[in-house]
Protein backbone atom coordinates (compact mmCIF):
# COMPACT_ATOMS: atom_id res chain seq x y z
CA UNK A 1 0.00 0.00 0.00
CA UNK A 2 2.83 2.36 1.25
CA UNK A 3 4.60 1.54 -2.09
CA UNK A 4 1.60 2.46 -4.42
CA UNK A 5 1.50 5.63 -2.88
CA UNK A 6 4.99 6.55 -2.96
CA UNK A 7 5.59 6.30 -6.92
CA UNK A 8 3.18 8.53 -8.03
CA UNK A 9 4.47 10.87 -5.94
CA UNK A 10 8.24 10.32 -6.72
CA UNK A 11 6.79 10.33 -10.48
CA UNK A 12 5.20 14.01 -10.13
CA UNK A 13 7.70 14.99 -8.53
CA UNK A 14 10.36 14.51 -11.47
CA UNK A 15 7.76 15.26 -14.19
CA UNK A 16 8.28 18.91 -13.85
CA UNK A 17 11.82 18.61 -14.33
CA UNK A 18 11.59 16.52 -17.19
CA UNK A 19 9.52 18.46 -18.91
CA UNK A 20 11.34 21.36 -18.44
CA UNK A 21 14.94 19.97 -19.32
CA UNK A 22 13.36 18.27 -22.40
CA UNK A 23 12.02 21.74 -23.57
CA UNK A 24 15.05 23.80 -22.71
CA UNK A 25 16.95 20.38 -24.45
CA UNK A 26 15.11 20.86 -27.45
CA UNK A 27 15.66 25.07 -27.57
CA UNK A 28 19.11 24.36 -27.30
CA UNK A 29 19.39 21.59 -29.88
CA UNK A 30 17.44 23.41 -32.42
CA UNK A 31 20.20 25.35 -33.58
CA UNK A 32 22.69 22.79 -34.38
CA UNK A 33 19.59 21.04 -36.18
CA UNK A 34 19.36 24.57 -37.90
CA UNK A 35 23.01 24.58 -38.85
CA UNK A 36 22.80 20.80 -40.22
CA UNK A 37 19.72 21.49 -41.91
CA UNK A 38 20.88 24.63 -43.90
CA UNK A 39 23.75 23.14 -44.73
CA UNK A 40 22.18 20.35 -46.78
CA UNK A 41 19.97 23.05 -48.54
CA UNK A 42 20.01 25.02 -52.30
CA UNK A 43 20.57 29.03 -51.86
CA UNK A 44 17.06 28.89 -53.48
CA UNK A 45 15.16 26.75 -51.16
CA UNK A 46 17.29 29.13 -47.90
CA UNK A 47 15.95 32.51 -49.66
CA UNK A 48 12.56 30.89 -50.18
CA UNK A 49 10.00 32.60 -47.71
CA UNK A 50 8.57 29.42 -47.12
CA UNK A 51 9.75 27.85 -43.57
CA UNK A 52 11.20 24.14 -44.07
CA UNK A 53 12.64 22.46 -41.12
CA UNK A 54 14.33 19.81 -43.18
CA UNK A 55 15.76 20.47 -46.79
CA UNK A 56 13.16 19.30 -49.71
CA UNK A 57 15.90 18.03 -51.39
CA UNK A 58 19.44 17.10 -49.64
CA UNK A 59 22.28 19.15 -51.43
CA UNK A 60 25.34 16.91 -49.82
CA UNK A 61 27.66 18.70 -53.14
CA UNK A 62 27.63 21.61 -50.72
CA UNK A 63 30.44 20.14 -49.07
CA UNK A 64 32.08 19.42 -52.02
CA UNK A 65 31.52 22.84 -53.10
CA UNK A 66 33.35 24.39 -49.75
CA UNK A 67 36.36 22.20 -50.71
CA UNK A 68 36.31 24.05 -54.61
CA UNK A 69 35.18 27.74 -53.12
CA UNK A 70 37.89 27.93 -50.37
CA UNK A 71 41.35 26.06 -49.83
CA UNK A 72 39.87 24.03 -46.86
CA UNK A 73 42.05 21.40 -47.05
CA UNK A 74 45.09 24.00 -46.51
CA UNK A 75 43.33 25.53 -43.84
CA UNK A 76 42.89 22.85 -42.08
CA UNK A 77 46.44 21.46 -42.36
CA UNK A 78 47.20 24.84 -40.79
CA UNK A 79 45.21 24.65 -37.87
CA UNK A 80 46.49 21.13 -37.21
CA UNK A 81 49.52 22.14 -37.45
CA UNK A 82 49.20 25.46 -35.10
CA UNK A 83 47.01 22.93 -32.72
CA UNK A 84 49.54 19.85 -32.49
CA UNK A 85 52.44 21.86 -31.67
CA UNK A 86 50.24 23.95 -28.76
CA UNK A 87 49.22 20.97 -27.23
CA UNK A 88 52.48 19.25 -27.08
CA UNK A 89 53.98 22.45 -25.71
CA UNK A 90 51.16 22.93 -23.56
CA UNK A 91 51.38 19.33 -22.15
CA UNK A 92 55.10 19.38 -21.75
CA UNK A 93 55.36 23.02 -19.71
CA UNK A 94 52.11 22.33 -17.89
CA UNK A 95 53.20 18.95 -16.12
CA UNK A 96 56.78 20.08 -15.19
CA UNK A 97 55.36 23.32 -13.75
CA UNK A 98 52.75 21.50 -11.82
CA UNK A 99 55.14 18.67 -10.80
CA UNK A 100 57.40 21.58 -9.27
CA UNK A 101 54.52 23.12 -7.15
CA UNK A 102 53.52 20.00 -5.94
CA UNK A 103 55.98 17.23 -5.56
CA UNK A 104 59.05 19.14 -5.29
CA UNK A 105 59.84 20.28 -1.39
CA UNK A 106 61.03 23.77 -1.96
CA UNK A 107 60.25 27.68 -0.63
CA UNK A 108 59.28 28.94 -3.83
CA UNK A 109 56.60 27.28 -4.47
CA UNK A 110 54.25 28.91 -2.17
CA UNK A 111 54.94 32.06 -3.95
CA UNK A 112 54.68 30.80 -7.14
CA UNK A 113 51.48 29.40 -6.91
CA UNK A 114 49.13 32.57 -5.72
CA UNK A 115 50.98 34.16 -8.98
CA UNK A 116 49.98 31.85 -11.33
CA UNK A 117 46.11 31.73 -9.75
CA UNK A 118 46.65 35.62 -10.32
CA UNK A 119 47.55 35.94 -13.65
CA UNK A 120 44.44 33.95 -14.16
CA UNK A 121 42.94 37.13 -13.72
CA UNK A 122 44.56 39.70 -16.11
CA UNK A 123 42.97 40.39 -19.08
CA UNK A 124 45.01 39.45 -22.40
CA UNK A 125 44.37 43.03 -23.89
CA UNK A 126 47.10 44.32 -21.37
CA UNK A 127 49.77 41.70 -22.95
CA UNK A 128 48.22 41.79 -26.81
CA UNK A 129 50.38 45.34 -28.10
CA UNK A 130 53.33 44.62 -26.78
CA UNK A 131 53.83 40.62 -27.30
CA UNK A 132 52.83 41.90 -30.62
CA UNK A 133 55.86 44.61 -30.61
CA UNK A 134 57.74 41.69 -29.33
CA UNK A 135 57.08 39.12 -31.88
CA UNK A 136 57.82 41.65 -34.41
CA UNK A 137 61.01 42.45 -33.30
CA UNK A 138 61.77 38.91 -33.88
CA UNK A 139 60.86 39.14 -37.30
CA UNK A 140 58.05 36.52 -36.25
CA UNK A 141 55.03 38.12 -37.20
CA UNK A 142 53.83 36.31 -40.23
CA UNK A 143 55.02 32.87 -38.98
CA UNK A 144 53.50 30.46 -36.70
CA UNK A 145 55.55 30.88 -33.74
CA UNK A 146 53.53 33.60 -31.93
CA UNK A 147 50.48 31.09 -31.89
CA UNK A 148 52.76 28.26 -30.61
CA UNK A 149 55.58 29.70 -28.32
CA UNK A 150 53.25 31.24 -25.53
CA UNK A 151 51.78 27.44 -24.99
CA UNK A 152 55.42 25.91 -23.88
CA UNK A 153 55.29 28.38 -21.36
CA UNK A 154 52.22 26.97 -19.55
CA UNK A 155 48.68 27.89 -19.38
CA UNK A 156 47.96 29.51 -15.72
CA UNK A 157 44.40 27.49 -15.92
CA UNK A 158 45.79 24.23 -16.81
CA UNK A 159 48.73 24.37 -14.59
CA UNK A 160 45.87 24.83 -11.54
CA UNK A 161 44.30 21.65 -13.19
CA UNK A 162 47.33 19.42 -13.26
CA UNK A 163 48.31 20.74 -9.73
CA UNK A 164 45.13 20.12 -8.32
CA UNK A 165 45.41 16.49 -9.74
CA UNK A 166 48.51 15.66 -8.59
CA UNK A 167 47.94 16.44 -4.99
CA UNK A 168 45.83 13.55 -4.78
CA UNK A 169 48.56 11.52 -5.65
CA UNK A 170 50.65 10.19 -2.38
CA UNK A 171 53.79 11.77 -2.24
CA UNK A 172 55.37 8.47 -0.72
CA UNK A 173 55.45 7.31 -4.06
CA UNK A 174 57.35 9.91 -5.11
CA UNK A 175 60.18 9.61 -1.81
CA UNK A 176 60.23 5.91 -2.25
CA UNK A 177 61.90 6.46 -5.77
CA UNK A 178 64.06 9.47 -4.43
CA UNK A 179 65.19 6.91 -2.00
CA UNK A 180 65.92 4.38 -4.57
CA UNK A 181 68.37 7.03 -5.91
CA UNK A 182 66.34 7.69 -9.11
CA UNK A 183 66.50 10.78 -11.00
CA UNK A 184 63.95 13.68 -10.53
CA UNK A 185 63.27 13.77 -14.42
CA UNK A 186 63.08 10.44 -14.36
CA UNK A 187 60.21 10.03 -11.15
CA UNK A 188 58.40 12.71 -13.41
CA UNK A 189 58.28 11.06 -16.49
CA UNK A 190 58.34 7.31 -15.76
CA UNK A 191 56.17 7.49 -11.90
CA UNK A 192 54.17 10.88 -12.01
CA UNK A 193 53.23 11.29 -15.90
CA UNK A 194 51.85 7.07 -16.14
CA UNK A 195 49.27 8.06 -12.96
CA UNK A 196 48.07 11.37 -14.34
CA UNK A 197 46.68 10.31 -17.95
CA UNK A 198 43.29 11.21 -17.39
CA UNK A 199 44.21 14.80 -16.23
CA UNK A 200 47.02 15.15 -19.22
CA UNK A 201 43.66 13.91 -21.67
CA UNK A 202 41.61 17.20 -20.08
CA UNK A 203 44.32 19.62 -20.83
CA UNK A 204 45.31 18.41 -24.08
CA UNK A 205 41.85 18.43 -24.79
CA UNK A 206 40.90 21.73 -23.59
CA UNK A 207 43.99 22.72 -25.40
CA UNK A 208 43.29 21.70 -28.93
CA UNK A 209 39.91 22.96 -28.86
CA UNK A 210 40.67 26.19 -27.86
CA UNK A 211 43.99 26.19 -30.15
CA UNK A 212 41.42 25.35 -32.70
CA UNK A 213 38.94 27.70 -31.91
CA UNK A 214 41.32 30.41 -31.43
CA UNK A 215 40.21 33.83 -33.80
CA UNK A 216 42.43 36.74 -32.45
CA UNK A 217 45.48 35.10 -32.57
CA UNK A 218 45.36 34.53 -36.08
CA UNK A 219 43.37 37.45 -37.07
CA UNK A 220 46.37 39.61 -35.53
CA UNK A 221 49.41 37.08 -36.06
CA UNK A 222 48.48 35.99 -39.71
CA UNK A 223 49.02 38.02 -42.61
CA UNK A 224 49.34 35.81 -45.52
CA UNK A 225 46.21 33.86 -47.22
CA UNK A 226 48.15 30.61 -47.62
CA UNK A 227 48.46 30.14 -43.87
CA UNK A 228 45.56 31.15 -42.75
CA UNK A 229 43.76 28.94 -39.88
CA UNK A 230 40.09 27.84 -40.67
CA UNK A 231 38.51 30.47 -38.28
CA UNK A 232 40.10 33.26 -40.58
CA UNK A 233 38.64 31.19 -43.69
CA UNK A 234 35.61 31.17 -42.34
CA UNK A 235 35.27 35.20 -41.97
CA UNK A 236 36.70 35.58 -45.11
CA UNK A 237 33.81 33.44 -46.90
CA UNK A 238 31.32 35.68 -45.03
CA UNK A 239 32.88 39.47 -45.50
CA UNK A 240 31.84 39.62 -48.93
CA UNK A 241 28.71 41.46 -49.89
CA UNK A 242 26.66 38.35 -50.55
CA UNK A 243 26.99 35.47 -48.63
CA UNK A 244 26.20 31.85 -49.55
CA UNK A 245 24.79 30.34 -46.08
CA UNK A 246 24.60 26.78 -47.60
CA UNK A 247 28.24 26.90 -48.02
CA UNK A 248 28.70 28.74 -44.90
CA UNK A 249 26.93 26.52 -42.79
CA UNK A 250 28.63 23.44 -44.19
CA UNK A 251 31.79 25.01 -43.84
CA UNK A 252 31.05 25.52 -40.35
CA UNK A 253 30.03 21.93 -39.79
CA UNK A 254 32.80 20.53 -41.30
CA UNK A 255 34.99 22.98 -38.80
CA UNK A 256 33.41 21.57 -35.71
CA UNK A 257 32.94 18.46 -36.71
CA UNK A 258 36.53 17.20 -35.28
CA UNK A 259 35.58 18.61 -32.04
CA UNK A 260 31.86 17.30 -31.51
CA UNK A 261 34.01 13.62 -32.66
CA UNK A 262 36.50 14.11 -30.25
CA UNK A 263 33.90 15.22 -27.83
CA UNK A 264 32.08 11.95 -27.92
CA UNK A 265 34.84 9.55 -27.88
CA UNK A 266 36.39 11.55 -24.44
CA UNK A 267 33.20 13.07 -22.96
CA UNK A 268 34.54 11.74 -19.43
CA UNK A 269 37.66 13.73 -20.00
CA UNK A 270 35.74 16.94 -20.13
CA UNK A 271 33.40 16.86 -17.50
CA UNK A 272 35.77 15.53 -15.42
CA UNK A 273 38.99 17.96 -15.98
CA UNK A 274 35.84 21.05 -15.61
CA UNK A 275 35.11 19.51 -12.40
CA UNK A 276 38.56 19.43 -11.48
CA UNK A 277 39.24 22.88 -11.71
CA UNK A 278 35.34 24.25 -10.65
CA UNK A 279 34.75 22.23 -7.28
CA UNK A 280 37.99 23.29 -5.44
CA UNK A 281 38.22 26.63 -7.07
CA UNK B 1 67.55 21.96 0.33
CA UNK B 2 69.63 23.64 -1.97
CA UNK B 3 69.34 20.67 -4.02
CA UNK B 4 66.10 21.26 -4.35
CA UNK B 5 65.82 24.39 -4.82
CA UNK B 6 67.34 24.42 -8.08
CA UNK B 7 65.00 21.25 -9.26
CA UNK B 8 61.89 23.28 -8.23
CA UNK B 9 63.26 26.12 -10.53
CA UNK B 10 63.91 23.72 -13.27
CA UNK B 11 61.07 22.21 -13.18
CA UNK B 12 58.91 25.45 -13.04
CA UNK B 13 61.28 27.40 -15.70
CA UNK B 14 58.45 27.05 -18.39
CA UNK B 15 56.22 29.19 -16.39
CA UNK B 16 59.11 31.64 -14.89
CA UNK B 17 60.07 32.08 -18.52
CA UNK B 18 56.36 32.90 -19.67
CA UNK B 19 55.67 35.37 -16.88
CA UNK B 20 58.56 37.35 -17.00
CA UNK B 21 59.22 37.09 -20.45
CA UNK B 22 55.31 36.98 -21.77
CA UNK B 23 53.57 38.64 -19.31
CA UNK B 24 55.30 40.40 -16.90
CA UNK B 25 57.21 42.54 -19.22
CA UNK B 26 54.79 43.03 -21.69
CA UNK B 27 52.53 44.69 -18.98
CA UNK B 28 54.99 46.94 -18.01
CA UNK B 29 55.83 48.00 -21.97
CA UNK B 30 52.05 48.06 -22.54
CA UNK B 31 51.92 50.37 -19.53
CA UNK B 32 54.67 52.76 -20.86
CA UNK B 33 53.47 52.32 -24.44
CA UNK B 34 50.17 54.22 -22.62
CA UNK B 35 52.18 57.21 -22.42
CA UNK B 36 53.29 57.69 -25.77
CA UNK B 37 52.55 58.13 -29.07
CA UNK B 38 53.02 54.80 -31.00
CA UNK B 39 52.03 54.05 -34.41
CA UNK B 40 54.83 50.59 -34.67
CA UNK B 41 56.64 52.38 -37.27
CA UNK B 42 58.60 54.81 -35.23
CA UNK B 43 59.85 54.50 -31.91
CA UNK B 44 57.37 55.63 -29.31
CA UNK B 45 57.22 59.29 -28.24
CA UNK B 46 56.59 60.02 -24.71
CA UNK B 47 53.33 62.46 -24.13
CA UNK B 48 52.63 62.29 -20.39
CA UNK B 49 48.90 62.12 -20.22
CA UNK B 50 47.90 62.67 -23.16
CA UNK B 51 46.18 59.58 -24.03
CA UNK B 52 44.32 59.23 -21.08
CA UNK B 53 43.03 62.97 -21.49
CA UNK B 54 42.19 62.17 -25.43
CA UNK B 55 40.07 58.89 -24.34
CA UNK B 56 38.26 60.76 -21.29
CA UNK B 57 37.55 63.28 -24.19
CA UNK B 58 36.26 60.82 -26.76
CA UNK B 59 32.83 60.20 -27.04
CA UNK B 60 33.61 56.08 -28.78
CA UNK B 61 35.49 55.24 -25.90
CA UNK B 62 32.50 55.99 -23.34
CA UNK B 63 30.25 54.15 -25.55
CA UNK B 64 32.14 51.33 -25.69
CA UNK B 65 32.77 51.28 -22.23
CA UNK B 66 28.71 51.71 -21.73
CA UNK B 67 28.09 48.77 -24.03
CA UNK B 68 30.40 46.61 -22.19
CA UNK B 69 29.14 47.46 -19.06
CA UNK B 70 25.74 46.82 -20.05
CA UNK B 71 26.22 43.48 -21.69
CA UNK B 72 28.45 42.05 -18.18
CA UNK B 73 25.88 43.85 -15.75
CA UNK B 74 23.25 42.38 -17.52
CA UNK B 75 24.88 38.85 -18.98
CA UNK B 76 26.62 37.65 -16.11
CA UNK B 77 23.40 37.05 -13.88
CA UNK B 78 21.24 35.49 -16.60
CA UNK B 79 24.10 33.35 -16.89
CA UNK B 80 24.39 32.35 -13.87
CA UNK B 81 20.55 32.07 -12.60
CA UNK B 82 20.55 30.30 -15.45
CA UNK B 83 22.93 27.83 -15.61
CA UNK B 84 22.06 27.02 -11.67
CA UNK B 85 18.44 26.64 -12.54
CA UNK B 86 19.62 24.19 -14.65
CA UNK B 87 22.13 22.34 -12.94
CA UNK B 88 19.64 22.08 -10.20
CA UNK B 89 17.10 20.64 -12.30
CA UNK B 90 19.69 17.75 -13.37
CA UNK B 91 21.23 17.12 -10.06
CA UNK B 92 17.02 15.82 -8.96
CA UNK B 93 18.83 12.29 -10.03
CA UNK B 94 16.10 12.57 -12.92
CA UNK B 95 17.09 9.99 -15.90
CA UNK B 96 19.30 10.72 -18.79
CA UNK B 97 21.03 13.18 -16.73
CA UNK B 98 24.18 12.56 -19.00
CA UNK B 99 22.25 12.97 -21.78
CA UNK B 100 20.80 16.48 -20.96
CA UNK B 101 24.15 17.26 -19.97
CA UNK B 102 25.61 16.67 -23.11
CA UNK B 103 23.12 18.57 -24.81
CA UNK B 104 23.34 21.45 -22.52
CA UNK B 105 27.36 21.23 -22.91
CA UNK B 106 27.38 20.98 -26.86
CA UNK B 107 27.08 24.46 -27.18
CA UNK B 108 30.55 25.26 -25.36
CA UNK B 109 32.89 23.17 -27.72
CA UNK B 110 31.53 24.72 -30.71
CA UNK B 111 34.41 27.68 -32.06
CA UNK B 112 33.13 30.44 -31.54
CA UNK B 113 33.74 31.45 -35.33
CA UNK B 114 30.84 28.62 -36.29
CA UNK B 115 28.52 29.59 -33.48
CA UNK B 116 28.60 33.29 -33.67
CA UNK B 117 28.31 32.79 -37.95
CA UNK B 118 25.18 30.07 -36.63
CA UNK B 119 23.43 32.55 -35.15
CA UNK B 120 24.00 35.53 -37.61
CA UNK B 121 22.14 33.10 -39.80
CA UNK B 122 19.39 32.06 -37.34
CA UNK B 123 18.90 35.53 -36.52
CA UNK B 124 18.94 37.19 -40.03
CA UNK B 125 15.84 39.46 -40.17
CA UNK B 126 14.69 37.81 -43.57
CA UNK B 127 15.11 33.78 -43.81
CA UNK B 128 16.36 33.39 -40.20
CA UNK B 129 15.09 30.49 -38.63
CA UNK B 130 13.53 33.22 -35.85
CA UNK B 131 12.05 35.68 -37.00
CA UNK B 132 10.01 32.73 -39.67
CA UNK B 133 8.98 31.56 -36.27
CA UNK B 134 8.00 34.17 -34.74
CA UNK B 135 6.11 35.54 -37.94
CA UNK B 136 4.19 31.89 -37.94
CA UNK B 137 3.61 32.85 -34.12
CA UNK B 138 2.15 35.99 -35.35
CA UNK B 139 4.55 37.81 -33.17
CA UNK B 140 6.84 40.94 -33.97
CA UNK B 141 9.77 39.78 -35.62
CA UNK B 142 12.67 42.43 -35.14
CA UNK B 143 15.82 43.02 -36.67
CA UNK B 144 18.38 41.11 -34.49
CA UNK B 145 21.18 42.39 -35.52
CA UNK B 146 20.56 45.57 -37.23
CA UNK B 147 18.31 47.18 -34.80
CA UNK B 148 20.51 49.19 -31.71
CA UNK B 149 17.78 48.26 -29.53
CA UNK B 150 17.84 44.50 -30.21
CA UNK B 151 21.73 43.62 -30.76
CA UNK B 152 22.54 43.60 -27.49
CA UNK B 153 19.95 41.36 -26.05
CA UNK B 154 20.61 39.30 -29.01
CA UNK B 155 24.55 38.53 -27.89
CA UNK B 156 22.74 37.87 -24.40
CA UNK B 157 20.89 35.19 -25.77
CA UNK B 158 23.72 33.71 -27.51
CA UNK B 159 25.47 33.79 -24.57
CA UNK B 160 23.46 31.56 -22.11
CA UNK B 161 23.36 29.15 -25.39
CA UNK B 162 27.11 28.77 -24.69
CA UNK B 163 26.72 28.35 -20.75
CA UNK B 164 27.22 24.76 -20.30
CA UNK B 165 30.54 24.44 -19.14
CA UNK B 166 29.13 26.49 -16.33
CA UNK B 167 26.25 24.37 -15.79
CA UNK B 168 28.98 21.23 -15.69
CA UNK B 169 30.34 23.03 -13.07
CA UNK B 170 27.62 23.87 -10.54
CA UNK B 171 26.03 20.24 -11.28
CA UNK B 172 29.38 19.07 -10.08
CA UNK B 173 29.56 21.27 -7.03
CA UNK B 174 25.70 20.34 -6.28
CA UNK B 175 26.41 16.92 -6.36
CA UNK B 176 29.16 17.27 -3.39
CA UNK B 177 26.92 18.92 -0.77
CA UNK B 178 26.37 16.08 1.93
CA UNK B 179 23.18 14.67 1.62
CA UNK B 180 23.29 14.45 5.30
CA UNK B 181 22.77 18.36 5.10
CA UNK B 182 19.05 17.97 3.32
CA UNK B 183 18.18 15.08 5.19
CA UNK B 184 18.27 16.64 8.46
CA UNK B 185 16.66 19.46 6.95
CA UNK B 186 14.08 17.03 5.66
CA UNK B 187 13.42 15.96 9.34
CA UNK B 188 13.01 19.45 10.23
CA UNK B 189 10.31 20.04 7.67
CA UNK B 190 12.07 22.26 5.24
CA UNK B 191 10.56 22.82 1.70
CA UNK B 192 12.74 22.25 -1.62
CA UNK B 193 12.96 26.47 -1.58
CA UNK B 194 13.53 26.24 1.95
CA UNK B 195 16.48 23.56 1.17
CA UNK B 196 17.69 25.85 -1.82
CA UNK B 197 18.32 28.77 0.05
CA UNK B 198 19.46 27.56 3.28
CA UNK B 199 21.35 24.59 2.13
CA UNK B 200 22.26 24.35 -1.42
CA UNK B 201 22.67 28.01 -1.98
CA UNK B 202 25.45 28.68 0.80
CA UNK B 203 27.25 25.48 -0.32
CA UNK B 204 27.74 26.27 -3.68
CA UNK B 205 28.74 29.87 -2.99
CA UNK B 206 31.87 29.63 -3.36
CA UNK B 207 31.59 28.54 -6.78
CA UNK B 208 29.14 31.17 -7.40
CA UNK B 209 31.78 33.52 -6.49
CA UNK B 210 34.66 31.96 -8.59
CA UNK B 211 31.94 31.77 -11.70
CA UNK B 212 31.25 35.35 -11.16
CA UNK B 213 34.13 36.99 -11.23
CA UNK B 214 35.53 34.99 -14.39
CA UNK B 215 31.85 35.83 -15.88
CA UNK B 216 32.71 39.37 -15.57
CA UNK B 217 36.40 38.87 -16.61
CA UNK B 218 35.14 37.84 -19.47
CA UNK B 219 32.51 40.08 -20.12
CA UNK B 220 35.14 43.18 -20.34
CA UNK B 221 37.50 41.02 -23.04
CA UNK B 222 34.27 40.13 -25.21
CA UNK B 223 35.49 40.04 -28.87
CA UNK B 224 34.65 37.48 -31.30
CA UNK B 225 31.15 37.41 -31.51
CA UNK B 226 30.92 41.33 -31.84
CA UNK B 227 33.82 41.17 -34.33
CA UNK B 228 31.60 38.75 -36.57
CA UNK B 229 28.53 40.51 -36.52
CA UNK B 230 30.07 43.85 -37.05
CA UNK B 231 31.70 42.19 -39.86
CA UNK B 232 28.89 40.80 -41.18
CA UNK B 233 26.88 43.82 -41.53
CA UNK B 234 29.77 44.94 -43.64
CA UNK B 235 31.18 47.42 -40.90
CA UNK B 236 34.49 47.26 -41.60
CA UNK B 237 33.92 48.89 -45.15
CA UNK B 238 31.27 51.16 -44.05
CA UNK B 239 33.03 53.21 -41.58
CA UNK B 240 30.49 51.91 -38.75
CA UNK B 241 33.23 49.80 -36.44
CA UNK B 242 30.70 48.93 -34.23
CA UNK B 243 27.56 47.98 -35.43
CA UNK B 244 24.43 49.78 -36.61
CA UNK B 245 24.54 53.00 -34.57
CA UNK B 246 27.62 51.41 -32.55
CA UNK B 247 25.39 49.13 -30.40
CA UNK B 248 28.10 46.51 -30.59
CA UNK B 249 31.44 48.68 -30.40
CA UNK B 250 32.85 47.14 -27.08
CA UNK B 251 35.50 48.16 -25.04
CA UNK B 252 37.63 44.77 -26.51
CA UNK B 253 36.52 46.04 -29.89
CA UNK B 254 37.51 49.56 -29.99
CA UNK B 255 40.91 48.82 -28.53
CA UNK B 256 41.46 46.77 -31.38
CA UNK B 257 40.33 48.57 -33.92
CA UNK B 258 42.81 51.88 -32.13
CA UNK B 259 45.76 48.96 -32.15
CA UNK B 260 45.44 47.44 -35.65
CA UNK B 261 43.33 49.49 -37.86
CA UNK B 262 44.18 52.98 -36.74
CA UNK B 263 47.91 51.83 -35.61
CA UNK B 264 47.22 54.41 -32.34
CA UNK B 265 49.67 51.82 -30.28
CA UNK B 266 49.62 54.75 -27.26
CA UNK B 267 45.91 54.90 -26.97
CA UNK B 268 45.12 51.23 -27.15
CA UNK B 269 47.72 50.17 -24.46
CA UNK B 270 46.26 53.07 -22.13
CA UNK B 271 42.78 51.72 -23.17
CA UNK B 272 43.99 47.94 -21.90
CA UNK B 273 45.36 49.53 -18.70
CA UNK B 274 42.41 51.11 -17.80
CA UNK B 275 40.62 48.04 -18.21
CA UNK B 276 43.34 46.73 -16.03
CA UNK B 277 42.73 48.96 -13.42
CA UNK B 278 38.67 48.25 -13.81
CA UNK B 279 38.68 44.52 -13.76
CA UNK B 280 41.10 44.78 -10.95
CA UNK B 281 38.92 47.06 -8.94
CA UNK B 282 35.63 45.39 -9.72
CA UNK B 283 36.90 41.55 -8.78
CA UNK B 284 38.70 43.68 -5.24
CA UNK B 285 34.86 44.81 -4.91
CA UNK B 286 33.34 41.48 -5.50
CA UNK B 287 35.84 39.94 -3.03
CA UNK B 288 34.98 42.24 0.20
CA UNK B 289 31.26 41.79 -0.51
CA UNK B 290 31.39 38.16 -1.09
CA UNK B 291 32.29 38.28 2.45
CA UNK B 292 29.00 38.74 3.50
CA UNK B 293 27.35 36.13 1.50
CA UNK B 294 29.87 33.68 0.60
CA UNK B 295 30.70 30.89 3.50
CA UNK B 296 33.80 28.58 2.94
CA UNK B 297 33.66 24.85 4.40
CA UNK B 298 30.27 25.16 5.92
CA UNK B 299 29.64 21.78 7.39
Amino acid sequence: MSTNQARPKTFRKKIIPHTILILLGLVFSIPFMWLIATSLKSLNEISNSTLTLLPRHYHWDNYIRVFERIPYVRFSLNTLYVTVMSVIGQIISSTLVAYSLTKIDWQGKKLIFPIVIATMLIPYQVTLIPLYIIFQKLHLVGTYWPLIIPAFTGAPFYIFLLRQFFMTLPDSLVQAARIDGARELHIFARIVLPLCKPAIASVAIFTFISTWSDFLGPLIYLNDNKMYTLTLGLQAFMAEHYVEWDLLMAASVLFTLPIIVMFFFAQKYFIEGIALTGIKG
Amino acid sequence: MRGNTIKGLLFASPWLIGFFGLTLYPILLSGYYGFTKFNVFQPPEFIGLDNYIALFHDDLFWKSLRNTCYNTLIGTPVNLVFAIFIATLLNMKVRGMKIYRTVFYMPTIVPLAASTLLWIWILNGQYGLMNMLLTKLGLYAPSWLGDPAYTKPSLIMIGVWAVGNVIVIFLASLQDVPASLYESAEIDGANFMKKFIHITLPSISPIILFQLILQVINGFQYFTQAYFIIGSSGGLNNNLIGGTENSLLFYAIYLYHNAFLYLKMGKASAMAWMMFVIIGFVTWVIFRLSKKWVTYGGE
